[in-house]
């Protein structure tokens, strides 16, 4: 489902003397459907600047990233919008949504933008924002005030509202306690055992046991790393 | 025509008349578009009709017969002021009879009297710009005109249904010509505005201080813009003529004393005259009241 | 694959070495994009960096000196810069919608906020006075303005619900492809908030195109699928909105991402 060949990245600095940065080298990596690969490799050695590439929001250099039968790395903008509203699903570490839009409709914008209709869409948001134990007073607020796990677990609910046949996880239960980590958890099991293909990076490394199939050290494609 | 001690016929000279009259024809051949021509100073101030009378003076022969009125009526100031202008400087036999005119210039009503081919009805015109109301810019309305772009003179309707829950423009009330311009019709009141299409006469507008000539040629049509569900309805006092007992001419309110007694008579003094010549009597008319007017 | 196979149809707007000088001076210039239709493309620069002047030429409001600005008309694309003034027009108040900075260049400020919205309804033709003033109030509710509103003049409105009726009356016809030159600017940041939400709904439910100009970085990662950076009059760099943002190539791009304030 995913497939990274000769993968190369570097960041030209050009208000710092135009210095480049070399910061990925001959990536090779694949992922089949239903499987799990776990990216691991110190700090900095760029498995968040791979998660990105594959996203599209990171340009790549050199080399090819195809996700289904489109190749990431020289698509057009719209084919990325359009790969990534029904077949690629990202949960960052981080949340960016429009101040003041209340949760359950910010977790049910992706089904939106695909076409559900309202009332299905807002079901579905839901349904995931109760399994994942947000109180159902918060889901009519901005999850722009919510606590640190909080806005973690409406991240995910976005991720996971849709079933896209490819996942990126970034540190997907980090902050999060042991009851909704292993809520997560099952929610990845469950992702898998319909078939996506999903690229985590875990920290939490009974977590990253579990659910990886195989695990990936990026350190090897990272220049000057990789000894 | 080489006196130089009286007026050239009908006072304009004869290359100012040559090109009021290109302007006419031009408005002829194009109904309802506003031609821009170079009004002249006249012996009477702007408002007070130089545009009518400028269409006039390029019309008259000296074979002609002119009714001048005023607000339909043959003998205020304005009206007697136009008609001995004319008397002075063409010498034209002079009517108050609609039906002997063969040229009627007009301030702000048309004549009760069917008109017949062959006349001509010159109205003066204040302001020309049916658009100017809602758009300033003069450059803007022109191009409004020539794109069609008219969305305008509905939102003015709507705005008045909104505001008044029914379309309160009485009279100045605008017209699609041909199915292409919105022409404004000079201040008649929307009671006459039916008789704007389909005339047999040809009817010129002329504004003089605006300077602006446009016209309807015989049988045009010109529809009143309205709303499908507020139609245009012309109008007028729900009373008869007091004088002539007229049910259906468009009326004028006189208050007659200190205490507010007030009566409806025709504005159309020739209408009423002849009426009550017919023998038509109101409730405070008499049957031969108007035959020794004037 | 649906929507891949949906966005493989002809652009809705494709430009071509678009170019506008000022004299000596470079309004614009050899400006090309593809904008599919759905798609929101964002054009960001500062003051003088041509990116208002593109919006005019783009809309029709500036002619060009060079270029095409070729658009899937309902007869087949056509390059509005040739075409008549009245086809223009016509597009102008039907495909086409434009929402200025200043809610007042944008409105009647002496008509009713009924009759504001009416009036794109009656310019192509609409005339019955009681659907007029439905679709109005409907559109009122749709840009969250009481329907009780719809007698007052946008003169008594407050500076966001001038800019939401401002939105309403471009989009009461159902245009294609809508304009927007900072509509959030001049807005407190609590009211921008709710109508970049208001038009992300919008754009979402209506299908709609747009292109909108701003200097707001904040604003068009929200709204923007595609980014397009101006300095100078020219285009520096363009792509995917977050990939321009996060990833930027162009020494300017690099400098304009980095001098926006983190809050």
């Amino acid at each position: 489902m995913i497939t990274i060949s000769n993968l190369s990245k570097s960041f030209t600095l050009h208000n710092q003397g135009a210095a480049v940065i070399p910061v990925m080298a001959g990536a090779n990596l694949s992922v089949a459907p239903g499987e799990c690969l776990g990216l691991v490799g110190a700090s900095g050695s760029g498995k968040s600047t791979l998660m990105r590439m594959i996203w599209g929001n990171y340009l790549a250099a050199a080399g090819s990233i195809m996700v289904g039968d489109v190749d990431v790395a020289k698509a057009a903008p719209r084919e990325i919008i359009a790969l990534r509203r029904g077949t690629l699903g990202y949960v960052s570490q981080f949340l960016r949504v429009v101040p003041r839009v209340p949760t359950v409709e910010v977790v049910a914008e992706p089904l939106l933008t695909l076409g559900v209709a309202a009332d299905e869409a807002r079901a579905r948001a839901m349904a995931l924002l109760a399994q994942l134990n947000i109180p159902e007073r918060l889901w009519s607020l901005s999850p722009t005030t919510f606590s640190g796990g909080e806005q973690q677990r409406v991240n995910i609910a976005r991720g996971f509202v849709h079933p896209y046949p490819a996942l990126l996880l970034d540190e997907p239960t980090a902050s999060l306690d042991l009851i909704n980590r292993e809520v997560v958890l099952t929610l990845i099991e469950a992702a898998k055992a319909r078939g996506a293909a999903i690229i985590g990076i875990f920290h939490d490394e009974q977590a990253r046991a579990r659910l990886c199939d195989r695990l990936v050290d990026v350190t090897q494609f990272t220049p000057g790393m990789a000894q | 025509m080489t006196d130089q001690t009286a007026y050239n016929f009908a006072y304009l000279d004869e290359q100012t008349k040559r090109m009021i009259r290109r302007a006419i024809l031009k408005g002829v051949a194009i109904p309802g578009y506003q031609v821009p021509f170079a009004s002249r100073e006249m012996p009477m101030p702007y408002g007070w009709g130089t545009g009518g009378v400028q269409v006039t003076a390029a019309c008259l022969v000296p074979e002609d017969r002119l009714k001048v009125i005023d607000q339909g009526a043959d003998d205020t100031t304005n009206a007697v002021s136009i008609r001995r202008f004319f008397q002075r400087t063409a010498g034209v036999a002079v009517t108050e009879a609609t039906a002997e005119a063969s040229v009627i210039q007009t301030r702000h009503r048309i004549p009760e009297t069917p008109l017949t081919e062959g006349q001509i009805l010159v109205y003066q015109v204040p302001i020309p710009e049916p658009l100017r109301f809602l758009e300033p810019r003069e450059t803007e309305t022109r191009k409004m005109h020539e794109l069609e772009d008219y969305g305008l003179m509905h939102v003015k309707l709507y705005e008045d249904i909104s505001r008044h829950g029914q379309i309160a423009t009485a009279y100045d009330y605008p017209v699609k010509v041909e199915g292409r311009y919105v022409m404004d019709p000079s201040p008649i009141p929307k009671f006459d505005n039916p008789k704007l299409g389909g005339n047999a006469a040809i009817q010129l507008f002329g504004a003089g201080r605006e300077q602006r000539i446009y016209a309807l040629p015989p049988y045009t049509q010109a529809i009143s813009l309205d709303f499908d569900d507020y139609p245009f309805a012309a109008s007028k006092a729900d009373h008869a003529c007091d004088l002539c007992a007229a049910p259906d001419s468009y009326l004028d309110e006189v208050i007659t004393d200190d205490q507010g007694s007030r009566m409806f008579v025709c504005s159309d003094t020739d209408f009423c005259a002849s009426r009550r010549a017919a023998g038509h009597s109101g409730p405070m008319g008499t049957p031969s009241a108007g035959a020794d007017e004037e | 694959m649906s929507i891949l196979a949906k966005m493989k149809m002809q652009p809705l707007l494709s430009v071509r070495d678009l170019s506008k000088f000022y004299g000596g001076r470079i309004g614009c210039a050899d400006v090309g994009f593809d904008l599919y239709p759905g798609e929101v493309l964002g054009i960001v620069g500062e003051s003088g960096s041509g990116k208002s002047t593109l919006l005019s030429c783009l809309a029709g409001h500036l002619p060009p000196d060079r270029g095409e600005v070729i658009f899937d008309t309902r007869e087949g694309p056509r390059d509005t810069v040739q075409m008549a003034e009245a086809a223009r027009r016509r597009l102008a108040r039907t495909d086409w919608a434009y929402v200025h900075q200043n809610p007042r260049d944008g409105l009647r400020m002496g008509v009713s906020a009924g009759g504001n919205v009416g009036e794109r309804l009656m310019a192509v033709g609409a005339r019955h006075y009681g659907q007029i003033r439905e679709q109005a109030v409907d559109w009122l509710g749709r840009v969250e303005i009481a329907a009780d509103r719809v007698d007052d003049r946008p003169s008594a409105f407050s500076g966001g619900m001038q800019q939401r009726l401002q939105i309403a009356r471009n989009l009461v016809t159902g245009p294609r492809l809508v304009f927007m030159d900072e509509p959030t600017g001049g807005l407190d940041v609590s009211v921008q908030a709710r109508l970049l939400d208001l038009l992300r709904g919008l754009v979402r439910e209506m299908g709609l195109s747009a292109i909108i100009v701003t200097h707001d970085l904040a604003v068009v990662r929200l709204l923007a699928d595609r980014l397009m950076v101006m300095k100078g009059g020219y285009v520096v760099e363009q792509g995917l909105t977050d990939q321009v943002l996060d990833d930027p190539q162009h020494a300017y791009t690099q400098l304009l991402v980095s001098s926006v304030l983190q809050v």
